[in-house]
């Protein structure tokens, strides 16, 4: 019945294609950008080079899955950043150190159970965020801005600031595998791609099917309205911003198994980065749209631009300007696509109108 | 009586929308030095014609004369220099500013043009609020302010600008007796002045005080324009609603079952002090359609949002076929049989960003999922079922719900709410911002809920329809249960009367005719 009434409709073909053009640009852009590199920078396409750029954009698609959610929701997690950085230090701290009760003995632990409290205290800081935003109502920039501060603060803290070095583990506790992480693989596949790929269809997954993954786009769409369709808004809130946490643990993670080294500053300046793939990726600042898969290609956007620009040679200070403009202009195509849209829907209903 | 000069008029004057015709060739003239009282229905057109007026909105044809001289009234600005001043019904004030800055918002008294002269502007304030005999600071940030007070603010604000012609729409929709009293020495004072005031107010009883002229609007034509005298209420309703009544969905006659929704001792407080909700209890049968009326601030929706649990600090139980309520949670009480439409679509009802089928099936989620996993396939069949059974217009279940007409969104609502296999309904105003025809259908639809077992409240400020669609009526008036008729024993006059009960000095109520 759905597919007759659409097809009695006559289709105003034109917006329709530039429709179609306008949903798939994040995707063309990748193309072009792609192509461009591989004509331009050489030894671009060769595999050493495509393992080297997937590991790169794979930290900041991690990232930017998370802040897909909580942008979805209405919020914005400016603190992963930092929970990287805290999380690094955690895994090293832990690697090294075990904990110490100063007792004259302490615990060590496998590489498993060391991955778990590293997880445990992202999701925890994930779970202040959410208590900060939902029961003390304080707004999620600067809720999370706190914590961004605090997070940070206690990563130089844990070492004074120095660096963890060797994290190469004991195989007498178990952790001699730490470094797996950042270096095994998986049938040829690098480990931290193939948990991109787990993490990206688990997320895709809660968006599209689940009444959770509704929920969140709901409360991002129209709060009020969501509350009084019996939607538990404190709790939806409270996923987005754990799941943030849980993403920035598996960076954290990651990114200390590559180095074998866990630095307190590490994680600097993240959040941006992922708050700009989510954006390319078609999210709506404002809330109540957005999907995991245009964040991920829209972080494979930025992750083939830096690298090819660094390829080519082109400076680091240009660099940054081409990011923000291409940011820029994703935002303002982004605009053109809603208002085409908006006219395709209102001209599909006066025609079933009348 | 004084020589009252006609200062505004319209001629012929017809206004249309995209699908509904506001008003229809309407002539209307304004008296300077008297007040002329507009009344009419919700949708009648009164604040369209304001608008018009007010350089709002411009006519589609016919023509607007100032003084005898056609005008063209572009923008609100052109309308101001023409010495016409409008008060709105919804506050148009600044929360964040204070009552000086409201006042003189984009008037701002300056020096050289750059430099606001704050003291200047705190002076004149002062004297506004002299003259309204408020004790309101010029410093005070109107967000501080009670409702009242603000609406006096927004009062003061058309009163600066020396405006020749006031349009004052429900100013005293928030004002308690002794200000509406305060108000109509104002008014009076202005009216010696020469200045022409329209007054647009539901409560027939205040316009009756106040008014010189009255002219009574229905369906976007003018049925009645006389001076007051010899006005009573019945005569103001007569015209208000016609002889014939539209033709609603008419009676099928079905038993009640048992008793279903009860509530008992309701009240809820509100920020400002005093009760928004006070004490209200009755009950109501499956299969009963009861119509709540009363005007605006009545507490009526009030009392649907303690019912859904929207105010958690509400008091009072409500019960459910016999059992006490006990979960405070929206969630809850959508479990336990409740569901609510609200009043204001837009901001309650919908989330407008996403699709009509996302939006259809919020509130009944877990119906289409097994552990986590939704059956995306199972909740569209639902969504097509729902479409056929409300007969939805829509192109595509995929498109946003903001593409829609009003009636169709009211209806996507409705859906929602129905999915949720509810015991209740409670629906507030189910008919605002849609069309006649919609309307129909939408009443069509309660009809044929309640005939299938359905408890339905329903609230309106439209005495036709809950005239024609109600099987019992209570009146509600500020907060309290005014009045309970059945469908027999109910008259528009007997209605009206019960919903000015408690509000501003009704010192003359007039025998029904």
């Amino acid at each position: 019945m759905m597919a007759d009434l659409t097809a009695s409709v006559p289709a105003p073909s034109s917006p329709n294609a530039l429709l179609v053009l306008l949903k798939a640009r994040t995707f063309i852009a990748l193309i072009l950008v792609f192509t461009f590199f591989a004509l331009n920078a050489p030894n671009f396409l060769s595999t050493a080079n495509m393992v080297i750029m997937s590991k790169h954009v794979a930290l900041n698609a991690f990232l930017a899955i998370g802040m897909t959610f909580v942008i979805v929701s209405g919020g914005i997690d400016l603190s992963v950043g930092s929970i990287v950085g805290l999380c690094g230090m955690v895994a090293g701290y832990l690697v090294l150190n075990g904990i110490d009760f100063g007792l004259g003995w302490s615990i060590q632990f496998n590489t498993f159970e060391i991955c778990l409290l590293v997880i445990l205290v992202g999701t925890a800081i994930g779970a202040i965020n959410g208590f900060l935003i939902t029961k003390l109502n304080v707004a999620p920039f600067i809720a999370t801005l706190g914590t961004l501060y605090v997070a940070r603060g206690a990563a130089m803290l844990s070492s004074d600031g120095r660096t963890f070095p060797n994290l190469n583990g004991n195989p007498e506790y178990g952790s001699d595998t730490f470094r797996w992480i950042g270096a095994g693989e998986i049938f040829g596949i690098p480990v931290s791609i193939c948990m991109l790929i787990a993490v990206g269809l688990l997320a895709a997954y809660i968006a599209k099917r689940t009444p959770l993954g509704r929920h969140i786009y709901a409360v991002g769409g129209n709060e009020r309205a969501a509350g009084l369709s019996g939607i538990n808004v404190t709790r939806t809130k409270y996923f987005v911003y754990i799941f943030s946490g849980f993403c920035a643990a598996l960076v954290g993670l990651i990114v200390s198994s590559q180095l074998v080294a866990a630095h307190p500053a590490t994680g600097d300046t993240f959040e941006l980065n992922a708050i700009a793939a989510a954006v390319l990726g078609g999210t709506s600042m404002s809330g109540g749209r957005g999907k995991i898969g245009g964040t991920i290609i829209g972080a494979f956007v930025i992750g083939v631009l830096s690298d090819g620009l660094v390829m080519m040679g082109v400076s680091s200070f240009w660099q940054t300007v081409i990011k923000g403009l291409v940011i820029i202009a994703a935002v303002v195509i982004d605009q053109a696509q809603q208002k085409v849209q908006a006219r395709v829907a209102l001209q599909a209903q006066a025609a079933i109108n009348k | 009586m004084m020589e009252h000069p006609i200062g505004l008029s319209i001629r012929k004057g017809t206004k249309v929308y995209p699908g509904t015709v506001a008003l229809s060739e309407v002539d209307f003239d304004l008296h300077m030095g008297a007040v002329n009282v507009l009344v009419g229905e919700n949708g009648a057109g009164k604040s369209t014609m304001m608008k018009v007026i007010a350089g709002v909105e411009q006519l589609t044809s016919g023509q607007l004369f100032l003084n005898d001289n056609p005008v063209t009234l572009r923008t609100t600005d052109d309308a101001a220099k023409h010495g016409i001043g409008i008060v709105f019904q919804e506050l148009n004030l600044f929360p964040n500013l204070t009552v000086a800055e409201n006042i003189f918002v984009g008037r701002e008294l300056t020096r050289g043009g750059i430099d606001i002269d704050m003291a200047a502007q705190r002076e004149k304030t002062r004297a506004l609020m002299k003259r309204l005999e408020q004790d309101i600071d010029p410093d005070d940030l109107v967000g501080d302010l009670r409702v009242g007070q603000q609406q006096i603010v927004e009062i003061a604000k058309s009163l600066a600008q020396d405006a020749r012609i006031l349009i004052l729409d429900e100013p005293t929709s928030a004002l308690s007796a002794v200000e509406v009293d305060i108000l109509f020495r104002v008014i009076a004072d202005l009216k010696n002045n020469g200045v022409g005031i329209v007054y647009i107010s539901h409560r027939l009883e205040e316009l009756i005080q106040v008014g010189d002229f009255i002219t009574v609007l229905r369906d976007g034509v003018i049925t009645g324009a006389r001076s007051m005298d010899g006005v009573d209420i019945s005569w103001i309703v007569q015209n208000m609603i016609g002889e014939s009544s539209k033709d609603f969905a008419k009676e099928i006659s079905h038993p009640f079952g048992n008793e279903v929704f009860r509530a008992e001792h309701v009240s809820l407080g509100s920020s400002a002090g005093g009760l928004l909700v006070d004490d209200v209890s009755f009950s109501l049968k499956s299969g009963e359609i009861l119509g709540i009326y009363g005007l605006m601030g009545a507490g009526r929706s009030e009392f649907l949002e303690c019912a859904i649990g929207r105010h958690p600090q509400s008091v009072g139980q409500i019960f459910i076929e016999g059992e006490l309520l006990t979960e405070k949670t929206v969630a809850g009480r959508i479990g336990r049989g409740l569901a609510l439409i609200p009043e204001d679509r837009k901001n309650d009802g919908l989330v407008q960003i996403l699709s009509i089928r996302e939006n259809m099936t919020l509130s009944s989620l877990e119906q289409f999922t097994r552990g986590i996993h939704m059956s995306l396939s199972r909740e569209r069949d639902t969504v097509i079922d729902y479409i056929k059974r409300l007969t939805v217009k829509v192109a595509s279940a995929e498109h946003a719900v903001s593409s829609l007409s009003g009636g169709n969104q009211q209806k996507v609502v409705i859906s929602k709410a129905l999915m949720t296999s509810p015991k209740v309904l409670l629906m507030d105003e189910p008919s605002r911002g849609i069309d006649i025809g919609a309307k129909a259908e939408v009443f069509r639809v309660m009809r044929k809920l309640a005939a299938d077992g359905l408890g339905i409240i329903f609230v309106t400020s439209d005495l036709e329809e809950v005239m024609s669609l109600s099987d019992r009526i209570l009146v509600m008036s500020n907060g309290r249960v005014t009045g309970e008729f059945s469908q027999d024993s109910a008259t528009n006059t007997a209605l009206v009367e019960a919903s000015a009960i408690g509000h501003a000095q009704p010192t003359h109520i007039k025998e029904p005719a």
